[in-house]
């Protein structure tokens, strides 16, 4: 009889499930690891979805708060942190539309815009474009930047490139199939591409050296 | 290998996801075009800055609420 045994590592248990365990077998301290562990990412997801400060914390309570009592839920099939972020991303979305006063919000919004699919802006940057601004100054352009941006783009951009998600794990969490991801992933890059640029590019009379004629 | 046929590739390129062959035939496209390195350069910029930014501080305080939401949780079940 064949003998099937697992490469070495290849199956190796994400360190997530052993505290997975443990607080379904009653130590919720180690739910409280998983808060430390992810708390700054679903914070700052809520925060890109919902742009307010305000419900941003009460999603980040609500997300984690849900995800513990319907711990025994979770399949194990995605990740602990994908499955966090699932339910952050509709805790968001549940916001936006309280907001709203019951308007339908949902990740396909203001995606039919064809901004960005060409780039315009073709001038290259300066070497470090960051260094012409102060830490203040560019955390403000980066963040009306990524504000101004379709809502249905900004989730896959932040999902996938500032947290970290991969292409099927950003699909997962979204329901949205892997081309939808990949097409507004590469339109979001752009249009940010784009908007940096008004900030970013190199001035005129700029040379290598960094010094202005 | 044109602009459009290159742009429609640039996010495997830039995730690392091109076969050998892609990515010589990429690369030669950018040997001619500008344009299109610009492009490449300041979209692979645009990620990168997003990344090593944290945009969103957590709130003071907000840590030791929801532990104590959760503790109380804890204490119903």
């Amino acid at each position: 009889m064949a003998n099937i045994q697992p490469i070495e590592g290849e199956f190796e248990p994400h360190p997530d499930v052993a505290l997975v365990d443990r607080v379904r077998g009653g130590d919720v301290l180690a739910f409280d690891t998983l808060v430390r562990k992810y708390e700054r990412q679903i914070f700052r997801i809520a925060q890109h979805i919902t742009q307010n400060r305000e419900d941003a914390e009460d999603v980040m309570q609500d997300a984690f708060l849900k995800a513990y009592e319907k711990l025994g839920q979770f399949q194990g099939n995605s990740k602990f942190y994908t499955w966090l972020v699932r339910i952050a991303v509709n805790e968001s979305l549940m916001r936006l539309r309280k907001r709203r006063t019951g308007k339908m919000v949902s990740i396909d919004e203001d995606i039919e815009t064809e901004e960005g699919s060409v780039p315009r802006d073709l001038a290259d940057w300066a070497p470090d474009p960051e260094q012409n601004y102060n830490q203040a100054e560019l955390a403000e352009i980066l963040r009306k930047t990524i504000q101004g941006l379709p809502q249905g783009f900004r989730i896959v951009f932040v999902l996938r490139d500032v947290e970290g998600l991969s292409t099927e794990e950003t699909a997962e969490t979204l329901g949205l199939s892997i081309p939808a991801v990949k097409s507004r992933l590469l339109r979001a890059r752009l249009q940010l591409r784009e908007r940096l640029s008004r900030y970013f590019r190199r001035k005129k009379g700029f040379i290598e050296t960094g010094v202005e004629k | 290998m044109t602009c459009t046929e290159f742009l429609a590739l640039l996010d495997d390129l830039l995730d690392g996801s091109v076969t050998a062959e892609t990515r010589a035939e990429l690369q030669a496209h950018l040997g001619r075009c500008g344009h299109c390195e610009v492009i490449l350069n300041t979209t692979r910029k645009t990620i990168e800055i997003y990344r090593s930014h944290e945009l969103y501080d957590l709130p003071p305080g907000l840590h030791d609420r929801l532990h104590a939401a959760i503790m109380n949780r804890c204490r119903k079940c």
